[in-house]
Order: structure tokens, then sequence, then C-alpha cells
């Protein structure tokens, strides 16, 4: 399979409802210490440039209607990686009585990375998951229009 | 120039000039990566960009967006392919100018408030380098007496040695057209995000592809503008280039950014002034090299 898609994954990080615990960890990851940019990876401002959605934190009646609007602007091939407990299930704060739960209530996840916060090479392995699956699914976009 | 030099000409702008800015493209990346202390992306990182831009869906906010794009494109090959010909120079930069034009047109068009801003920003940098773009043309036109670069064949001495003054101009007008730090107001590369992504905030896909592809063309056509300064020397006025290209990455690197006032302030007084001393110095003792 090519790696078109794969050796150029650029991430819009969307903050729903996180303690910001996720958000530091993620942005350690495009520091010198971890340079994301080794993979080509670029942490891109605009969801209509990007490839992989980094989703921090539960989503609540707040936040759910801009994560979709986010989601939706990005175009064709997409993949979201939720990064943190609270994404991946809704975490301690899953019965909430404004809490809806993790991304994938709203919004179809690709991979997991689970942890309070989880580490990032965790993370990093995580988009490199993703920019992965972005290659099967340019495949299948592929296939579906010739 | 025979015909057959004029087709060579034209398949080197056409073919080799992308593959020289998408390399020059890839070295300013990874020597950013250097001065920050990171490894940094492949060479060819700009390339994969590219590949990978061209083969997404193409979303776009309105229809008019992607045909200033395309005059975009077709504007900056057709001001390389000018300047590779030896054309006149004050016709080129008409050229080049249209170019800039069609991109903030299509960046006002698409109605986000951040393309508006940036494309804002951009008009404004567009009022403080054109002067000395023009300072450049006249310098050479007084020295030459023809505006057409083929001109400079006959001439022994390089521009350099008479207009050092509008090459220092040049060199920090080449800042604000690289649009690198303290200048990058209009656009905001990589790690700083406040402005989302400024111009190039709506475009998606294809058409950020061939913004990519045409800025490759530009890095070429303004190290081209570098090169004419010493056009003599094939040797010489690479390395005037290649100096220019370091020098705009490692001022990146060091500045933070500024606004577009002060900016304004110092090209329309220190900068326009360092011109026009040094175009009256060249009218005064009526300095002519041809």
């Amino acid at each position: 399979m090519s790696s078109v898609m794969s050796k150029s994954p650029w991430i819009v990080h969307m903050n729903c409802n996180s303690c910001n615990g996720c958000d530091i960890e993620v942005l350690a990851c495009l520091t010198p210490l971890y340079d994301a940019e080794r993979l080509g990876v670029i942490n891109i401002g605009t969801p209509k440039q990007a490839d992989i959605m980094v989703i921090t934190g539960s989503v609540n009646y707040k936040s759910v209607d801009v994560v979709l609007n986010v989601y939706n602007q990005m175009p064709e091939p997409k993949a979201v990686v939720a990064v943190g407990a609270c994404s991946c299930t809704g975490g301690i704060f899953h019965d909430c009585y404004n809490v809806i739960g993790g991304a994938d209530k709203v919004i179809p996840v690709d991979v997991y990375v689970p942890g309070c916060c989880p580490k990032p090479e965790t993370i990093l392995e995580g988009i490199a998951k993703a920019a992965a699956m972005l290659d099967e699914k340019r495949a299948e976009m592929k296939k579906k229009i010739g | 120039m025979s015909t057959i030099e004029i087709i060579i000409r034209s398949l080197l702008v056409l073919f080799a000039a992308p593959v020289i800015g998408c390399i020059f493209a890839g070295i300013d990346r990874k020597l950013t990566a250097k001065l920050q202390g990171r490894v940094g992306p492949k060479l060819l990182q700009p390339w994969y960009d590219f590949r990978k831009l061209m083969s997404k869906e193409n979303i776009v906010v309105n229809k008019y967006q992607n045909i200033y794009i395309l005059f975009y494109v077709i504007f900056i090959i057709v001001s390389l392919l000018m300047l590779f010909l030896e054309m006149d120079l004050l016709m080129i930069i008409f050229v080049y100018t249209i170019a800039n034009v069609a991109l903030i047109v299509g960046a006002m068009s698409t109605g986000s408030p951040f393309s508006k801003i940036g494309s804002a920003r951009e008009t404004i940098s567009m009022l403080a380098y054109e002067p000395i773009l023009v300072f450049y043309i006249v310098g050479m036109y007084m020295l030459t007496g023809s505006f057409n670069i083929s001109r400079l064949n006959a001439a022994d001495k390089p521009l350099i040695l008479y207009l050092p003054l509008v090459f220092i101009s040049m060199l920090f007008i080449m800042s604000i057209k690289f649009k690198k730090s303290p200048f990058d107001f209009s656009t905001a590369h990589h790690s700083h995000q406040e402005l989302v992504k400024g111009m190039f905030t709506d475009f998606s896909g294809p058409t950020m592809g061939m913004i990519e592809f045409a800025h490759w063309y530009e890095y070429v056509f303004l190290s081209g503008l570098m090169f004419i300064f010493w056009k003599q020397s094939y040797v010489l006025g690479t390395l005037l280039s290649i100096f220019t290209f370091i020098f705009v990455i490692i001022i990146d690197n060091i500045t933070a950014r500024l606004s577009w006032e002060w900016m304004v302030k110092v090209t329309w007084t220190i900068v326009v002034g360092l011109s026009i001393v040094n175009i009256l110095f060249i009218y005064f003792n009526n300095v002519r090299i041809v």
C-alpha cells in the first residue's frame, strides 16, 4: 500500500472538556524532546488542512456542536485519535449530569490512547497508528471513486 | 537568445524550478529544526506534504476561490519564465504583483475573519515592499539605460558594486516576501497559530497543494531577483541567492513577530531612505556601467 497519507499526517488539536493535562502532553510531543515533526506531523490550526483530529477530554452538551463542526470541516480521508481516559470513555466524569461520555459517542474514533494523562510517547504511537489507517482509508476512497 | 536556448530555459523553468524550490523548502524546515535542537523532518517533506494534499478531498467555501489560486499559480510561473528569458524587469514585477493580488483576492473571497485579517495584512506588506522593488528597477535602469535584464550581459561590472544599499534593502524585503519572521503576520506557519493559518485558513486539499507548488516557484523567483545583482558570474550570483536564503532562515529563527505598524514605519523611513541615497548617488555622479 502506498504511504501517501502516512508520511505527512497534519493534526488539529481539539480540547472538548479537558483538565488541560492531556493538552500539555499533546503539546509536549511537538517540543524538541519528542519532535513529532520528524514523522512529518504538523500541528495545524485549521481543520480544513488537517488529516488527524486529536481530541482530549470528555464531550459535554456545550462542546458537542463544536466537535461536530470541526470534524465535519476536515476533508476526507480523516482519522480521530482520542487522547486520555476522559476522551476514551468519559473517565471520572462519565456519570456527571452534563457529560455525554467519550468522544466515540458523537464522532467515529479510530485510535484510543488511554491514560490519565498518557505519556507523549504513547500519544505519538497513537498518531502513527492513525496515520497508517489513513493510507487504508485513502485506498478505500479511491476504490469507491474509480 | 537563440530559439533553442529559449526552449531550454523554458523547460528549465517548468521542470527544474519546482524541484529546486521543493529542496529549498525542505532545507528551510531541516535548518529550522537544527537551529531549534530537533531532528526535523526529511529533506523531501514538502514533496510528501504536496503529494498528500493533492490526494485529499477538495472542500471549497465558494466557487471563486480556486480560480484566483489558479491565476496565482499561472502568473507566478509566467513571471519566473520572463525572468529566465531576461525580459523587461518592470514588466516582470507587474506580472508578479498580479499573482500576489490574485492570492489576496482569493483569500479575501472566502469570508473567514482569519483570512480577511491575513489578506489585509498582506496588502499592507505589499505597500511596504513595492517601493523597494521599484527603486531596484530604477537603479538598474540608471546604470544600464534599459529595463531589460539582457542588457546586463554587456556590462562588465556587477550591479551590487553600484547598488549596495539597494541590495541591503532587498535583503530586508526578502524577509517580508518569504513570509518569515519578523514579518510573518499575514500567514502563521506551524507553531504560532493565533491567526489560525492567516490567508490560507480556508484553503484545503488540492487548492492548498497548488499554493505550496506556487511557493516553490516563488522561492526560485525571489532567489532569481537576488541573482541579478551579480548576473555576470553564475557562481557569485548563485552564492548571493544562497546567502539571501540562509540569511532569511536565520533571521526567521532568531526574531519574534513584529506588528505591521513597525514594518511600515521602518520600510518607509530607513529602508526606502537607504535606497533613495543609493539612487541619488548614481544620479549625481552620473554612473553608467554599459
